[in-house]
Formats: C-alpha cells, structure tokens, sequence
C-alpha cells in the first residue's frame, strides 16, 4: 500500500511540473501562420460550444442534487413530459450555435484551404510582390521521406529546410504506402499517397527546428518515420543549400532506386544533383526505364498508345 | 395492486389491458426477404459504383468498345428476362392450385437461368483468354467483381430454384412453399432489375465510350 | 500455387508448425493460460454434466432471452482480450522512451492496436448491442419471440464464429498490422504478404453475415410484432432507437460486406481494386468503408441513448419528456449519419467546398443530439431521482458524452481537424464517446435488466465500484491523450523519443489500471450477487417500479413471455397498467405456439468457421469441401419442416401458478 501512494505522490508532482514547465502544446502555440490560424480556430469553436456544454453539465448536476429522492421538499410532477416552449429552446440552441460554428467553418475551410496559394505570411504582412514560393516536392517513402527542390536543383531525405516568411508548396506523393505528411509547428497535415498528388501551402514565420513525421500508419517503419523541418533566415538557408550541395552525392535513377527499398530510421541524406524529371516520374509510377507513366495510359487500346509501350508495362508487373 | 403515484392521466378503468384469444402476429417472411433485397441492391450499389470509379482506368489495357461482344449479351439478356417472364407463368400457375403446371414453369426458368449462366462463362472464358481477365486493369477488375456477383447470384438462384422443385414435388404446394416460391420470385426479379442496370451502365455505355 | 500438383500444398496452404509463435514468450504465455482456463472450464462442466443442458438449453436454443444472454457473455469474454490489448498498449507506451524500445516490438504491437480495435467494435460493442436489443426488444413489444427465431440463433453463432477467428490468430499466426480499418495498399498482397489481413477479413465478413441478418430480423419484428395498440408513436424510446439502429445495420453493413470481397479480390486474385498501379484507387476503399464505418458507431450509440431514456424516466419516478422530439431526434440522427462520411478523412485533399460540406452536416448531428441530452435533462426536472447504479451510469453518461461530443464537432471543422486528425486527440475524442457512451450505457442495462434476466438484483456495492473505478479511471487515461494530441503527438506509435511526453503516457497508464480494477468489480458483482442471491431477489418482476411491458411479466420470464398478449394504450403501457390496478389474468388459458430449437444454425456457422480458417491459409481443397458443405447444410435445413410446437394450456398455467404462488 505505502508503495502504491509514493508513486502515486511522485506522480502527482512530476505531473504539476509537467505542466508548468512543459508548455509545448504545439499544437495551440505553432511558427507558421496557417497554423496559428488553426489553432485560433481550435480556441474559438471551444468557446463557442462551451456557451452549451457548460450548462449543460451545470444542469446535470444540479438536477441530479435537487431531485434526489430523499430531498422531498423538491416539486415532484410525475406526469410533466411535455412543454412547448421548452422544446422550442432545446432545438433552437444547438441550432444557433450551429448556425455560427457553420458560418465559422465554411469561411476557414476555404480561408485555410491546403490548396489556396497563400496571400499573407503573417498576420498584416501580405506576401510581398513579386515573391514566388519556394517549391517542395514530398515522397513519402517506405519509411523515409524525400524532398526534393526543383529551383535549386537539390534533394534531401528526412530533412527539410525553408527561409522564413517566404511561402511554400508542397507538392507530395508516394511510392507506396499512404502517409500523411505533417509538420505541426507549420501547418496541418495532408495524406501523402501514391501515384496521386496532394498539396499544400503554408509558412514558417520564426526560426527553429521543428518536428515534422508521417501522421497516418503506414506499416512496420512507421515509427522511425520523422524528420527535422529547419526554420531558417535568408542567410541561413543559403548556407543550408550549400551544405546540401557540397556534402549531397547525386541522385541518379540507380542511386534512387537503391533508396526506394524498404528501410527505417534512415540517417540525414542529401543530394546536389538529381535526375531531371524524377519527382515527375515517381508520381506517375515510372521511374523504371519502359514503363508507360500513368499521366500517357488514361486511355486504352481505342486510344493512340504505342502498343509495344504497353506491353513493356504489362511485363514491369 | 394500486398504483401509489397513479394520476389522471395514466387512469382509465374502461381499458382492456389483455389480448384474451390466441394471438397470433403477421407472418414477416416477405418483409424479411425484402429487406434482404434490399441489403443486397445496396452490395451492388457499392460494386456501380466502384465501377463508376474505374470505368475509365484502363492502365493502357482494352476497353469495353475493344471487348464486349454486344450481340452475345443481348441474347443473355433475352435470357434472363424470358425467365421472368416464366417465373411469371409459375406465379399464376401456382395461384390456380395447379402444381405440374408450377413446376413445369420453375423448371423452364431454370434452363433458361441455366443458359444465361452458361454464356456468361463462355463471354468470361474468352475474355481471361485473350488476356483480359480480372488482373489486367481497374477497369476489367471492376467490370468482372460487377458482372460476376450478377452470375454468382443467378447461380444461387438456380440452386435455391431446384431446391425448390424437389420440395415443391415432395411436399406440394404447402403454405410454407408457396412463401418460398414468392421469395424466390423477387429474389428472380430483382437479379433482372439487377442486369437491365448493368446492360445499360456497362455494356451498352462501355461500347459507346 | 505452384506449376505441378502438391497435395500438401492443397491440403495445408500456407500453414505449417512454423505459424505457432512458440518463440513469444507473450504469447506462449497467454496461451498457457487460456488452454489451462478452457481445460478447466472443459473439465468442470463435464464433471457437472452440464454439457446436454448447454446444448439442449443454450446452444440451440432459438429463445431470444436465451440468445440474448449468450451475447452478452461473448462480448463480457471478449472484452476481456481487447482490455489485455488496450493494457499491454498503455505499458509500451509508458515505457519505450528513448534508449528504452519497450517491450513490444512494432511488429507485435501494431497486431496489439488493430486487434484492439476490432475487437472492441466487432466483438464487444456489438455483441453487447445486438445482446441488449435481443433481450428486451419482444418483451417491451409484448411479442412471444422475434420474427425469424432460427435466423436470430444463426446470427448469434456467426458472430461468435468470426469471435473464434480473430481468438485463433493469436495462437496460429498472426493478426492483421494495418489499424481496424485496414487501408490498402498497406492491406494489399504486396506489403502484407502474410494471413493477418485474411483473418481480419474472414472474422469480419462471417460476423457481419450475423449482424446483417440480425438486422433484418429486428426490423421485421419491431414492425410486425406489436402488441396490439402498440402504435409508432407508443413504442418505447428503447425499441425506437433499436429499430434505427438495425435499419441503419440493414443499410450500412452489405457496403462493409462488398468492399471487403474487393479487398480480398485484391488479395487472392490479384485484381486491382485498391492497388497503386494499373488503375486501382485506394481512396476509394476509405470512402467505402467509411460509408459503412459512420453509421457504425450510430448502431452502437443509438440504442444506448434508448437505454438511457428508459433509464432516466424510470429512476426519475416520471414520463419521459419529450417523447416525440426523443423520436424525431432519433430519426434525424439515423439519416443524417450517412451524409458525413468524408469527415474521417478531409486530410485527402477533397477540396474546401466538399469538406466543408461534410463538416457541417456533421455539425448538425449535434443538434438533434443535444436536444435528446436536453430532454434527459427535463426528465430529471421535478423527478425523485432514485440513485441506483444504473441512474449513476446515465449521469456519468450524461456528463462525460457532452465532452466527447464537444471535442466532436471540434474534429468536424475541417482546419481544425488538419492538425487534430489521426492525433492522440482523435483517440481520446472516439474514446470520449465510445466508453462514456456505449460502455456506460451497455454497463447501465445489465445493472437495469439483471434483476430481469436471473429475478434477482445486482449488488449495488460491487456495482458502485464498478462505476467508481470506471469514470476515475476513464478521465485519467483519457485526459492525457487529450492533452497530448495538442502536443502533435500522433496515433499508432509504439517508441517516442520526447522524454517530456512520458509522463502524459504514465499518467495514461495509470487511468487504464483503474479501469482494469473496475472490470474486475464488474465480473466480482456477479460472483457476489449470485452469492446474496436470496436476499437480492425481486419477486414482483418488476423491481425498479418500472413504465414499460417487459416489467409487467415475471423475473424471469417463461419462455413464452406472456401468457396473453398485452394491449397498449400509452407510452408508458406497464406503468398504465399499474395506475388502473390491472393483474395478471389467472385463467383461461390457451395453448401457446412456439418454434423448435434447431441445431443447425451452430452448424453451418461452424462450417463457415471451418471455411474461414482454410480460406486464411489458402487450404483449397479444404476449402472447397466446406463450401460444399456449407451449401448442403443449409439446402438440408430448408428440408426440415416440421420447425414449431405448442405448448399446451395446461402447462401454461401451471408456470403461470408456479409464478404467482412465488409471489404471493
């Protein structure tokens, strides 16, 4: 017995200094404006309900107190089953309530849209004219993930970096698996899925690094598949690129196909030359030499494909 | 027993409070059966649509214009809907009391389910044949899960059907009998439904696209 | 298969003495105890001679009250395994920080989750549900039996037999490692070469054979076998919800059924349904299953809700409020719980207008919602509220599901939801609902109806332990996950390396042995209750002063029911009876037709068993045999005519007499 309540004492206090001391919900207190824009959203939807909820419980209790059997100084109106305005309010509250959460979704649905091109990095900073976002292609792999940057020629595996206050989009796939990609400093998650693309926009607006990971199951290595997302200065992203380009090797078809087989925990890799057109090639399954890519088969033999290209899929299979 | 918080509003001492007589409830086996029906329709929803979905994934493999054969699936559907009709016959047959006439109309809605079955087999056989079976893309997958859970379905009506003939010859057309000839029937008819969707959404639009 | 004719390979597939994980201590273990448990069990009712009594008396019996029963005991059993599930996860996850890897390496405890899962929906939850509906539905409706009593005991033993399947995976091979909803391409062939998947989908689609048809027959009842004067609108709230509840069953459960025959397609025939290439789309395997898998957990909380409003006006001493708003709210819930489907997955991409269309009508399901919260709420205005174990278990209810419910509809606005979903928040919100929801409400209706069932109560000491260790320990284990999908910590993982999460996870861990100690208050409260039997015994049958038909009958009742079939003129039909002083009638009576106890349901789900198993392992030729088998049980069963009996007057009214001199 005596053993069971120290634990439970040092329980209890490792848990109060847990809460004080770890405040790191990130969730509720993110770096990028999509997501400080959804955890605004969080707040407001829980007050909103809370105007119902509350009294709610309040009621239960109350009632629960007052008309307990034994308090017999409580009205008792055994045959009281039915009051017109009474219901009148019990439809119309939730429905008020409803009425504004919906409001308060459609317009945040569409305002934090993954696919909206962003038109602010900050709250009263619109994007800056002429600044184009940095382009990321994602593959989630089994169980690793890629990111490739077209503009500077560059790719890196389970690590991720971007400048502060410039937009991103993500473009994202899958070679296999269905992953969700996911960085909850940044912005919400989006699936990752193959030969299927998914996008998202978003911005990281303070310095730091941050956790990013795969947020749907995705099989045996599912637990090692993490990585670390850098909030970086101009200055400091630069110097990022050139790490990447001095230490990365190149990503050639064979070096890919090497990295496509099923591993876990994979180390940092970077990549200073990539082969062109391979994201491109992952997304339409046709990174081997002869396979027909999925963009070319949407038609069938009535259409113009070359019928040898098919056959040369048929045999990949 | 008197009642401690009886109120007005539950009191009434004219009410009769028993069923006295035997009490007997409604036989529910059509409801049953129809319910099931509907159960069902709801498995082919699921497989409409999935076909709905893919009908156009090809994967580079034949499509419908390259492969049905609509000639051969019309005389199916003549078939299948000829032996409707038939089971119509057994109906009125079997409502006439007259049971050599009611076996001999399942019997002939057996063959023809029989010949149905037996040219879809055929229309399977040399699809897989020329190298388009289940395997080669969404498009053939969904077109055979769809056109196949039909023929599974018909074949259990033809076993369910001459099950039926043997019970009907042995215990003639009882009260219970004349229950399963009537389940059958709308399982029959239902399964016509079921095809007249998958001619129109698969063969002939296939053929069109 | 290979090129040349292997009769072993025919004969055996895939299995082999290699698939009995004897190199797990864990398992080895747990098998150790359960074939020591099942020899004992074996041998005590051998030496009690019991085994023509069970099967005379139980499992052949088409008696709903007896089929009822035996439902609750799958699911009581069931449980049990899925809390050993839920337990080893909370011990890994408290423990593999760091440098520790815990004790579960991910390829058995990803078997751990999705066994937990399915378990817990398929095998507990239902079971309970479809238990509760057998029992009480004939009796509120003053019917003799179910519509199809035969099909009722055949629904009983497939779903014990898909039970036995996902029982057999742990001893021989393995479980699937995909989460209970099991996505491709993870399911597919390619990257779950093993039988685990296959487990999972012979175990569910042999259950859901079972509960579709279970379905059916409730529906039929509900409609053709009302008491006389029994109208829509004077049913109890109870039957209302389980009338929904098996339309919603007859509508959901045959899209389970095809989707996981594409799955399996996939699978053994290597189509491509759901595959990356050659066209497959396994998005829409998530929208099919999700189409079945949202009205899913309306047919597990509708006909609690039920329970709770029988349970709220009874102990409350008053009418149900709002009886018709209850009914309406009811029917609201049932249709709208197909159009929300697309809320389990708005992180696919489907656009702002289609999420956000999803994500109010979820929204909307609240309001119908809360209005059946409100009017337990007025049933308890102006009551005399007796606080008896089942009334404690509707208040928690009623304060723990507006939680659930809240953190609900914060996952149903689709931004949100994008940095919620499938996050420790995502499990602790379906928990929210599931335990304070279903679990309380299944725990409220034995408490409620046990003195039904066996004439005597529940003893309430154990019974308030039970709760007690239940609620505490379900706010502990829960909160945290809470606390921690805030965190960013996401589901399914068995390793962190954040040491400041631990002890949101220990904190966890701890709420989880309360609950554990709450179950074990829960089987003790049998054991004790069965003890004081005597002195918890209700003579009256009608123990609670309750309000509706299955009160008027005795504890327990005759197989047959009543003796004459009640007529109804209000709502509250017994409670009617009780004010106008009415008696059982004492003579006059007439034989009662009943139907036969049947074996054959028991047999062909055991075949169905059989096949299950040889189609998991690919055994063809076995395979084969028992489908044909299968189909000539059943043709052989049409052939049996001879289905029902009377049972003659004189032996009505000498259990009838029995009864009543009991009383008096």
């Amino acid at each position: 017995m005596t053993v069971f309540k120290t634990l439970i004492k040092s329980l209890a206090a490792t848990a109060g200094v847990a809460m004080i001391s770890g405040c790191d919900w990130v969730v509720m207190s993110p770096s990028g404006d999509i997501a400080a824009q959804q955890a605004d959203l969080i707040i407001w939807a829980t007050v909103l309900m809370l105007i119902i909820v509350v009294p709610v419980i309040a009621l239960t209790l109350l009632f629960a107190w007052r008309y307990r059997a034994s308090n017999k100084k409580a009205t008792y109106q055994p045959d009281w089953d039915h009051s017109t305005h009474l219901e009148l309010v019990i439809w119309a509250a939730p429905l008020a309530i409803i009425i504004a959460l919906g409001a308060m979704t459609w317009v945040s649905t569409h305002q934090l849209d993954p696919y909206r091109p962003l038109d602010r990095v900050d709250e009263g900073k619109p994007v800056p004219a002429g600044v184009e976002p940095l382009i990321v292609e994602v593959v989630a792999m089994d169980w690793k993930w890629l990111f490739f940057y077209p503009e500077y020629d560059v790719a890196a595996v389970n690590e991720l970096a971007a400048p502060l206050d410039r937009p991103i989009k993500f473009k994202i796939t899958a070679t296999t698996m269905m992953n969700s990609f996911f960085i909850p400093a940044l912005a919400g998650q989006i699936y990752a899925m193959g030969g299927m693309e998914t996008q998202l926009h978003a911005v990281i607006n303070e310095e730091g690094v941050y956790d990013g990971f795969s947020a749907n199951y995705s099989g045996a290595g599912f637990n090692g598949m993490r990585f670390k997302f850098h909030g970086k200065t101009d200055e400091g992203f630069a110097q990022w690129l050139d790490t990447v380009k001095s230490q990365g090797t190149e990503l050639s078809r064979t070096a890919y196909k090497e990295l496509e087989k099923p591993s876990q925990y994979d180390p940092v890799r970077y990549f200073n030359t990539v082969m062109p057109g391979l994201y491109d090639a992952i997304l339409n399954r046709c990174v081997d030499p002869g396979t027909l890519c999925m963009k070319d088969m949407m038609g069938g033999h009535s259409g113009h494909q070359d019928h040898s290209q098919h056959e040369a899929d048929h045999h990949a299979h | 027993m008197s009642h401690p918080t009886a109120t007005a509003a539950t009191k009434n001492g004219d009410l009769e409070f028993f069923v006295r007589g035997d009490h007997h409830a409604p036989n529910g086996t059509l409801l049953g059966f129809w319910l099931y029906l509907m159960s069902d329709c709801l498995i082919f929803a699921a497989l409409f649509a999935t076909y709905g979905v893919l009908s156009q994934s090809f994967a580079g493999g034949p499509t419908g214009a390259d492969l049905f054969d609509l000639p051969l699936v019309a005389i199916n559907t003549a078939f299948l809907l000829l032996s409707s009709i038939t089971y119509g016959f057994a109906l009125l047959q079997m409502q006439q009391n007259k049971l050599q006439g009611t076996l001999l109309w399942l019997a002939l809605t057996g063959v023809l389910g029989t010949a149905f079955l037996s040219v879809e087999l055929y229309e399977f056989y040399h699809l897989i044949h020329q190298g388009a079976g289940p395997q080669r893309s969404a498009f053939l997958t969904a077109f055979f899960a769809l056109v196949g859970t039909h023929g599974l379905h018909v074949t259990i009506g033809v076993i369910w059907l001459v099950t039926l003939l043997l019970q009907l010859s042995k215990h003639g057309l009882t009260l219970t009998n004349r229950r399963r000839v009537f389940c059958l029937s709308m399982f029959w008819h239902f399964l016509d439904v079921i095809w007249i969707g998958v001619f129109t959404f698969v063969y002939l639009m296939g053929s069109m696209s | 298969m290979s090129d040349t004719f292997d009769l072993g390979k025919m004969i055996f597939g895939r299995l082999s003495l290699e698939a009995i994980p004897y190199h797990d201590p864990i398992i080895v273990a747990t098998f150790a105890m359960v074939a020591i448990g099942g020899v004992a069990l074996l041998v005590a009712v051998t030496r009690a001679k019991l085994w023509g009594y069970l099967w005379t008396e139980w499992f052949t019996s088409i008696d709903h009250k007896r089929i009822g029963v035996m439902y609750m005991i799958l699911g009581i059993v069931m449980m049990l395994r899925g809390f050993a599930d839920a337990i080893m996860m909370r011990i890994q996850q408290a423990i593999a920080f760091g440098d520790s890897m815990g004790y579960l390496p991910p390829d058995h405890y990803d078997q751990i989750f999705t066994a937990h899962g399915v378990i817990m929906i398929f095998f507990v939850a239902m079971p309970f549900v479809v238990g509760i509906m057998n029992y009480i539905v004939p009796l509120q409706i003053g019917a003799r039996d179910v519509a199809f009593p035969f099909l009722n005991n055949f629904s009983f033993w497939m779903t014990a037999s898909g039970a036995i399947l996902v029982m057999m995976s742990l001893f021989v091979g393995e479980f699937a490692k995909s989460g209970w909803l099991a996505y491709p391409p993870l399911t597919g062939i390619l990257q779950s070469p093993g039988v685990g998947v296959d487990y999972y989908i012979w175990a569910l689609q042999i259950a859901g054979v079972g509960t579709l048809l279970s379905g059916v027959n409730f529906v039929v009842t509900i409609v053709k076998m009302r008491a006389p004067g029994m109208s829509m609108m004077k049913m109890p709230v109870f039957t209302w919800t389980a009338l929904c509840t098996n339309v919603l069953i007859v509508a959901a459960f045959p899209v389970l059924t095809a989707v996981l025959a594409m799955l399996s397609m996939d699978r053994y025939l290597d189509t491509n349904f759901f595959t990356n290439d050659l066209g497959g789309n396994a998005m829409m395997y998530v929208n099919l299953i999700w189409i079945w898998g949202h009205p899913e957990v309306y047919i597990l909380i509708l006909p609690l809700f039920g329970v709770f409003s029988e349970i709220v006006a009874t102990y409350s001493g008053k009418r149900l409020f709002g009886y018709s708003s209850m009914v309406y709210a009811t029917v609201v819930i049932t249709i709208l719980s197909y159009l929300v489907w697309l809320h389990h997955f708005f992180t696919m991409g489907s656009g702002a207008t289609v999420n956000s269309f999803f994500g109010i009508t979820t929204m909307i399901i609240s309001i119908p919602t809360g209005a059946k919260v409100f009017n337990w709420l007025f049933t308890m205005y102006r009551g005399r509220i007796k606080f008896d174990v089942p009334m404690l278990w509707t208040v928690g209810f009623m304060v723990t599901f507006v939680i659930g419910g809240m953190t609900g509809v914060l996952l149903a606005v689709p931004s949100a939801d994008f940095v919620l979903h499938n996050s420790l928040f995502l499990i602790a919100h379906f928990h929210n609902v599931i335990i304070g929801g279903v679990v309380f409400g299944v725990f409220a209706a034995i408490a409620y109806w046990y003195p039904k069932v066996t004439g005597y109560k529940l003893d309430p000491f154990w019974g308030k332990m039970t709760f007690w260790f239940w609620i505490i320990g379900f706010y502990l284990a829960f909160m945290p996950l809470y606390v921690l999908g805030l965190m960013g910590v996401t589901r399914r993982m068995s390793h962190f390396d954040d040491p400041s999460l631990q002890i949101w996870f220990q904190i966890a861990l701890v709420g989880a042995v309360l609950v554990g100690i709450g179950i074990i208050c829960f089987l003790l409260q049998f054991y004790f209750s069965y003890r004081k039997r005597d002195q918890l015994r209700d003579e009256t049958g009608d123990p609670w002063d309750g309000r509706t038909l299955e009160w008027s009958t005795t504890s327990p009742p005759p197989q047959y029911n009543f003796a004459f079939t009640p007529r109804v003129h209000d709502n509250d039909a017994w409670w009617q009876m009780k004010a106008n002083g009415v008696k059982r009638p004492q003579d006059g009576f007439l034989p009662i037709h009943m139907p036969k106890n049947t074996a054959a349901g028991m047999v062909i789900a055991g075949i169905s068993t059989v096949l299950g198993f040889t189609l998991i392992w690919h055994m063809w030729l076995p395979a084969a045999l028992s489908l044909v088998a299968l189909i000539l049980a059943t043709i052989v069963h049409t052939f049996n005519y001879d289905r029902d009996y009377h049972i003659p007057a004189d032996e009505v009214a000498r259990i009838e007499t029995q009864a009543s001199e009991v009383k008096a």
